[in-house]
């Protein structure tokens, strides 16, 4: 049994955070790995963003060494599959219309897409000019320019844009976007001392270790202002400030602020390819967009066919360490099904 | 001006843009405290005096904040100085204190 | 603003507006508020651009001011309704075109409803047939008046002779663009460009070579809202919203207002003169007040129509600082001539 785990190969579809451990893991195992990357590197969602909460670990740094571990495993970057045939016990897969995967296992590490901020039209994003995203604010951490942040003096973040929302048919909670709103809010008031910021927040969501201590530090260190009521409405005025409506809930008030920068928490969906990958291999989404498990609690990484398996966020969203832990968890499924072949 | 027996109503939104928060930044200043505050409402519903009068610890801290100064000092001159509010803060809110030096300051000021 | 973000959303709000054989239903209160406005926009479609515009003296109100007044109930708003339908039908028509924001939004909330309740369609069916023997085929396509015009705004502005310009300082003029609450709040895929960033009235706008002013209130409700009007002692909650409105705007120096509903235009008009009266203040230049239009008014404008015969002194805000902007002529002493 243990002995032909090198002749055995899975192929791993997306190379982020999990598709990197994924591989990593089962190197170790003494499988082949082949991954299927859509993008011109490793890391995925990883890429766009600067530095991590809780701690502040920068996101480049935990790519670099996740996609070191990788090393030995095949890589198809920029590809695409185009097809796959499941043939005596083997699913043949055609990356990009020139080369052929023959894998005794599929993992499904698709990842999430953010919410596309612009379908929340009363936002405004890309119409007015000081509206951005949790993603566009990550990008300016990198490089400090951002025509749309001059100098601001009053910044607001919002909470669940294009989650917990019926409307943009996204009831989920992406439940990352309290903590990354709050160390978001940290790192401009480092930036901007003098600023004032107000997070406008539906519930906050602080559930993993040091996210309390995050929020209690943006509170009472930082003087981060916090507003439970959903943003309902932004406009701009002839200045180009930023006018928001919501309502200020603990008081019962109806609010309205002018503000010179807001920031959209876009939440997590399923990654666009997911339709076509749960094609591809006959694999559920379920009515939140995500792809179905055969057990969210038992048996988390199957989709329930035979030798493919799924992890990360493509079962929704997880935090980095979870999705880390939860391609652990699938490799060990993965093993498991290959040693009872 | 003319009677139309009708007149602009009043809004009754809070205008963010012109509140005062002097008092409010003037008693974090010495009671840096009330940042921690999370909403929860323990002061308010285990206090003495609340079940009785408007007092509100909660409200205090939310009024303030959001620049409506009148209705804390109001609201903190019912206090009775108990402590179950500071006994049983989750954020170890020195509740007490910020009542005292709430309506110390006002005092100094006037 | 970035025009290209507002291009995006109008791609996705793109509705199906036929151009040509309507049956075409006026409003209640329209014709007393702004009297020229249906009688232009037929003299436009049938005279001007020789397009095939069906109305009938049988067609009634729709019953939508006793029913968001709370006056009647759904279902006899149904079967009024249902009755217009009728009409068209027997008619010979299929294209339904209503000059009514709130007919709009009602005949839209109806035709939604049977779609998801066709047993409420059936009943309604039943009830026509009791009431009046009359048999309906419901509307291929339903358009608001002023999706016809935004639909034939580039023909208009080729044939017209005026333009939404300054002839003094050749600037465009600065328009705010108001629409109807009913017009897409209610359903955004039923109004051209959506609800947030509609570009119904502001595609006329430019074509005609004027200039939009997003204000912030800009889709703010007029205040209008039926039952707050109806009663006197809830005017003030009326006028409130139309003066938030003009705070808004204000700070941009709009020209002029043009609109899409029955309420709005005659509310924006009026409340002008209440705001003087109680406030004090006057806005617009040269504190002369901010002229309101109806968008078959703006089009006659374009086309050349003398501003008297559009109605025009009909409105209390006076229109003359606009007229002279735009260059047209007018004569004092016919502004309230009966013909």
């Amino acid at each position: 049994m243990k002995n032909n785990t090198d002749s055995r190969t899975i192929a791993i579809i997306g190379g982020g955070p999990a598709g990197m451990e994924c591989a990593a893991q089962l190197k170790t195992l003494g499988y082949k790995c082949v991954i299927i990357e859509k993008g011109d590197k490793l890391g995925g969602n990883l890429n766009n963003w600067d530095r991590l909460f809780p701690e502040g670990i920068e996101a480049q740094k935990v790519v670099k060494e996740l996609a070191e571990k990788t090393k030995g495993s095949k890589l198809f970057l920029n590809s695409t599959i185009e097809s796959v045939k499941h043939e005596k016990g083997k699913y043949n897969i055609v990356v990009s219309g020139k080369d052929i995967v023959e894998a005794d296992s599929v993992i499904i590490c698709t990842g999430f897409d953010l919410f596309p901020a612009e379908k929340k039209e009363e936002y405004g994003y890309n119409i007015y000019n000081h509206v951005i995203t949790n993603r566009d604010l990550e990008q300016y951490f990198k490089k400090r320019v951002d025509s749309r942040i001059q100098n601001p003096s009053k910044i607001g973040f919002v909470h669940c844009v294009g989650s917990r929302d019926e409307k943009v048919c996204n009831r989920h909670c992406s439940k990352l976007c309290c903590v990354t709103a709050v160390k978001q809010a940290i790192e401009l008031k480092e930036i901007f001392p003098k600023s004032e910021i107000i997070c406008f927040y539906m519930d906050l969501r602080m559930f993993g270790r040091g996210y309390e201590d995050i929020y209690h530090d943006a509170q009472y260190k930082y003087g981060i202002r916090f507003i439970r009521g959903r943003v309902s409405e932004v406009s701009e005025n002839i200045e180009m400030g930023v006018v928001v409506k919501a309502e200020d809930t603990l008081q019962s008030k109806p609010i309205k602020i002018t503000l010179d920068l807001l920031v959209l928490m876009s939440g997590m969906m399923n990654s666009h390819t997911a339709s076509q990958i749960a094609e591809q291999f006959d694999a559920p989404i379920s009515n939140d967009g995500f792809f179905e498990q055969s057990s969210r609690t038992l048996s988390k990484n199957s989709v329930g066919k035979k030798g493919i398996f799924i992890a990360g966020t493509s079962t929704g969203p997880k935090t980095l360490p979870e999705t880390l832990n939860d391609a652990r968890g699938v490799v060990l499924e993965v093993h498991q099904y290959l040693s009872n072949l | 001006m003319k009677n139309f027996g009708f007149n602009i109503h009043k809004s009754l939104a809070l205008d963010l843009d012109n509140i005062d928060r002097s008092l409010f930044l003037k008693l974090a200043d010495l009671e840096p405290d009330i940042y921690k505050c999370i909403g929860c409402g323990s002061c308010t519903s285990s206090c003495t005096a609340g079940s009785f009068t408007t007092l509100s610890f909660r409200q205090i801290i939310l009024f303030i904040e959001r620049g409506d100064s009148n209705k804390s000092i109001e609201m903190a001159k019912k206090c009775m100085l108990c402590g179950k509010c500071t006994l049983i803060c989750p954020r170890c809110i020195n509740t007490r204190n910020i009542l005292r030096t709430l309506i110390n300051i006002n005092t100094t000021v006037k | 603003m970035k025009i290209e973000g507002k291009k995006l959303i109008w791609s996705e709000y793109q509705k199906d507006i036929p151009e040509d054989h309507y049956f075409y239903v006026r409003s209640c209160i329209r014709q007393n508020f702004f009297p020229a406005s249906e009688k232009t926009f037929l003299d436009i479609v049938r005279n001007r651009l020789s397009l095939d515009f069906f109305e009938t003296e049988h067609h009634t109100t729709c019953g939508g001011i006793a029913y968001h007044s709370d006056a009647i109930p759904q279902e006899t708003l149904m079967t009024i309704v249902a009755r217009q339908f009728a009409l068209m039908t027997e008619s010979g028509y299929s294209n339904y075109a209503a000059s009514c924001i709130t007919s709009f939004g009602i005949y839209n909330e109806i035709l939604e409803t049977w779609k998801e309740s066709p047993e409420i369609e059936t009943k309604v069916r039943e009830m026509l047939w009791k009431a009046c023997r009359r048999e309906f085929k419901i509307p291929l396509h339903l358009s608001h008046a002023s999706d016809i015009i935004y639909k034939l705004r580039d023909k208009i502005a080729e044939i017209g002779v005026n333009r939404l310009i300054n002839i003094k300082t050749g600037e465009p003029l600065r328009v705010v663009e108001h629409i109807g609450c009913h017009y897409s709040k209610m359903f955004p895929s039923k109004g051209v460009g959506g609800a947030e960033y509609p570009v119904v009235l502001s595609g006329m706008v430019e074509s005609w070579g004027g200039e939009i002013i997003d204000c912030p209130e800009r889709r703010h409700c007029c205040g209008f809202g039926f039952r707050q009007y109806l009663i006197q002692s809830n005017r003030g909650y009326s006028l409130a919203n139309t003066h938030k409105k003009f705070e808004s705007m204000e700070p941009y120096k709009p020209d002029m207002i043009i609109t899409n509903c029955p309420g709005c235009p005659y509310f924006l008009d009026r409340w002008q003169y209440v705001i003087k009266e109680t406030q004090g203040k006057t806005y617009g230049e040269n504190s002369q007040g901010i002229p309101v239009f109806t968008y078959e008014e703006v089009a006659g404008l374009i086309l050349g129509y003398d501003p008297w015969d559009l109605g025009l002194q009909m409105h209390q805000t006076d229109v003359e600082p606009l007229l002279d902007k735009m260059g047209i002529s007018y004569s004092s002493s016919d502004k309230y001539k009966l013909k």
